[in-house]
């Protein structure tokens, strides 16, 4: 057969499989409904959240999802009122600062508790632990005597010291450094690189997904935080976005759709850290698939 | 360049002591091969050496300092892993640059540099290239690069050739021991594979549970093994052993008599060595005569397992016309290529 026979022939092979349709597996199906479900009942709220922050109060109650008379007149009127503005710089510093601080902490304690061998190694990690197993709401006592002696109420610092650094994070980041092969450290130990280059330079390119991972639950955390913030700030002006959006709800009556467009407006950063963070995710996967 | 010496090496993990006064000297621009199965303290050696492992007691010298007490980067020595340690999300360039990281020269000069090496290892192609996109020799062959741009004084390889398939194997080994003519450096080469250290090394460390049985040049330790172990490790397949009683001045072994020129004493036990190679079928009456067990035809050669009285021989036969499976056989050997040992293991001279 000539060249151009054979890719004839296997240009038809090729419109012939594409063409023909397998018979649906039944147990495929019904992965798929159950997916399906599971997709409506996560996008709902988000919808009706998109929905009602483009309604006027009066439909707010309607279950109608497309708004009779749509208005972005809510986003307008959130958007100029300058405290929402403010409310949104602050949470986006506090989130900010926290996930880097906790992520390089978490990552430098966890490197530690794994990697080396030193008395009280094994005390230390436990005592981390089980910090997991004590709830927020019972921390918040001491956090807040805490920050009233050091004059810490209504500061960012305040805001952000509870969270600079996560047990969760450290034994994350320990467990993965377990999956570094020690010959990498020792390799950079011999090429000249003091401990800390080591860690850095490193040890971290190579758990980049699990860095990822951890800056996005991480700013989730701090971006969604409601309860010590709301706590210790009492200056309207000092207010993350969570609490200030309460504030819409205090005066004399719930303005739903105020509410919803400050949540619409403030799912925008995480969604935006999401997009960034998780390309590395997808990059580390496939970097720590490849043998040595 | 230098010299490496260990003094009374000794290391211990707690109570447990895995290497025991390790005496070595390598000499400068030696290759030295360590050698021995599994968990005989090759590695724990070699990472001594590198200042990866702290030294129990004993000293070890690079040069004429003593690097005891010193970092594995101010012994100037570079090392080679098994599983090739390349980073990978760097460049094949940035990977052997690596150890130019914290040297103090200008960034020109570092880059020089790095092509030098990847043009002697032939890896001027793939210098932008990351080592998932690189096949396990390429790998290596960073990993080498790496160790080589810094020009340490003494280079250490542990198992570097493991990973790889036989064939690659084999080529490597090749341009390893070019490489090693070409620079002159001191090497210290740590594998279990015993062709491995006879085809490379200039001397042959073997060791057995953190001992070491025997130093030599390939020829010395394959044609005058120190002990049983020696014997029986180095060279493939492994030496005959027989067991031996020297009485009225004949060896009797496998009801055979044979005369040697030794003298012993009266009745004692020795142990007779013989090399498959130097044991072969041949047509008249020799040493032993047998039937055959098993034949592993090998092309130009054949090995053939014969039953000599109860003990199973290793002997050679010509590839062509082989024994059959269940002949009898007449093995023939120059006694002159025959190996003594006592009962505690130690070459009779
Ligand atoms: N960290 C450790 N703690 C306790 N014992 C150890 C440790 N590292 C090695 N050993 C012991 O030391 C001995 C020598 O180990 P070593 O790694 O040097 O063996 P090796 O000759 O390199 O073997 P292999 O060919 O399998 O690599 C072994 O018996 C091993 O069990
Ligand atoms: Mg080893």
């Amino acid at each position: 057969m000539s060249d151009v026979q054979v890719r004839a022939s296997a240009d038809a092979l090729m419109r012939q499989t594409t063409t023909y349709k397998p018979p649906r597996d039944p147990a495929q199906i019904v992965r798929w409904t159950l997916l399906a479900m599971g997709a409506i009942v996560m996008v709902m709220p988000i919808v009706y959240m998109l929905s009602a922050s483009m309604k006027y109060p009066h439909e707010m109650f309607d279950l109608n999802i497309i708004p009779r008379e749509p208005t972005f007149e809510n986003y307008i009127f959130v958007l100029a009122d300058g405290r929402f503005l403010q409310w949104f710089v602050n949470s986006l510093i506090i989130a900010t600062i926290t996930t880097i601080s906790a992520v390089f902490f978490d990552a430098l304690v966890g490197y530690a508790l794994c990697k080396f061998r030193f008395r009280g190694r094994y005390f230390i990690f436990i005592a981390i632990l089980s910090t997991l197993m004590i709830p927020t709401e019972m921390l918040i006592l001491p956090w807040y005597m805490m920050s009233l002696h050091f004059g810490w109420v209504d500061t960012y610092w305040g805001i952000m010291f509870p969270g600079l650094m996560t047990a969760f994070g450290t034994f994350l980041m320990k467990q993965f450094f377990e999956t570094v092969p020690d010959d990498f450290l020792e390799a950079a130990r011999i090429d000249g690189l003091n401990e800390f280059q080591i860690w850095w330079s490193v040890a971290m390119p190579l758990v980049t997904p699990a860095l990822s991972a951890l800056a996005i639950f991480i700013f989730l955390g701090n971006w969604t935080a409601f309860i010590w913030p709301l706590i210790v700030t009492t200056n309207s002006e000092l207010y993350t976005l969570p609490v200030g959006l309460t504030t819409f709800s205090v005066e004399q009556s719930v303005q739903w759709e105020l509410i919803m467009t400050g949540a619409a407006l403030a799912t925008i950063p995480t969604l935006i850290v999401f997009l960034i963070f998780q390309r590395y995710i997808i990059r580390g996967v496939a970097m720590a698939g490849l043998k040595g | 360049m230098a010299t490496v010496t260990l003094r009374n090496l000794v290391k211990a993990y707690g109570s447990t002591e895995v290497l025991h006064s390790i005496n070595l000297d390598i000499a400068n621009g030696e290759f030295v091969v360590l050698v021995g199965p599994s968990g005989c303290g090759k590695s724990t050696t070699l990472r001594m050496i590198a200042g990866l492992e702290e030294v129990t007691s004993g000293e070890i010298m690079i040069g004429d300092r003593v690097v005891n007490h010193l970092e594995p980067k101010q012994r100037n020595i570079a090392m080679v892993f098994q599983n090739y340690a390349i980073y990978p999300h760097l460049t094949v360039r940035n990977n052997i640059g690596f150890g130019l990281r914290t040297a103090k020269m200008p960034k020109a000069d570092k880059q020089k540099r790095i092509e030098e090496v990847a043009a002697i290892l032939s890896m001027t192609d793939y210098l932008e290239r990351k080592p998932a996109q690189l096949s396990g020799g390429q790998r290596q062959r960073v990993a080498i690069g790496r160790a080589m741009v810094r020009e340490p004084s003494v280079f250490l390889f542990d198992e570097p050739l493991s990973n790889l398939d036989a064939q690659l194997r084999t080529q490597m080994r090749l341009e390893i021991k070019k490489l090693h003519q070409r620079v002159g450096t001191t090497i210290v080469f740590v594998t279990h594979d015993q062709v491995e250290a006879m085809t490379m090394a200039d001397r042959i460390v073997i060791m057995k549970d953190g001992h070491i049985q025997q130093v030599g040049t390939p020829t010395e330790v394959f044609h005058k093994p120190a002990n049983t172990f020696v014997a029986q490790f180095i060279g493939a397949p492994s030496m005959n052993m027989l067991d031996a009683r020297w009485q009225g001045g004949r060896l009797h072994v496998a009801g055979q008599e044979l005369g040697t020129e030794l003298a012993l004493a009266e009745g004692s036990a020795v142990t007779l060595g013989i090399r498959p190679d130097d044991l072969v079928v041949s047509p008249e009456p020799g040493l032993f005569s047998g039937r055959v067990n098993v034949l592993e035809p090998l092309g130009s050669e054949t090995l053939v397992y014969v039953d000599i009285g109860g003990r199973e021989v290793i002997a050679r036969a010509s590839g062509r016309n082989p024994p059959r499976l269940g002949e009898s056989v007449h093995l023939a050997a120059d006694l002159a290529n025959m190996h003594l040992f006592d009962p505690s293991g130690k070459a009779i001279a």
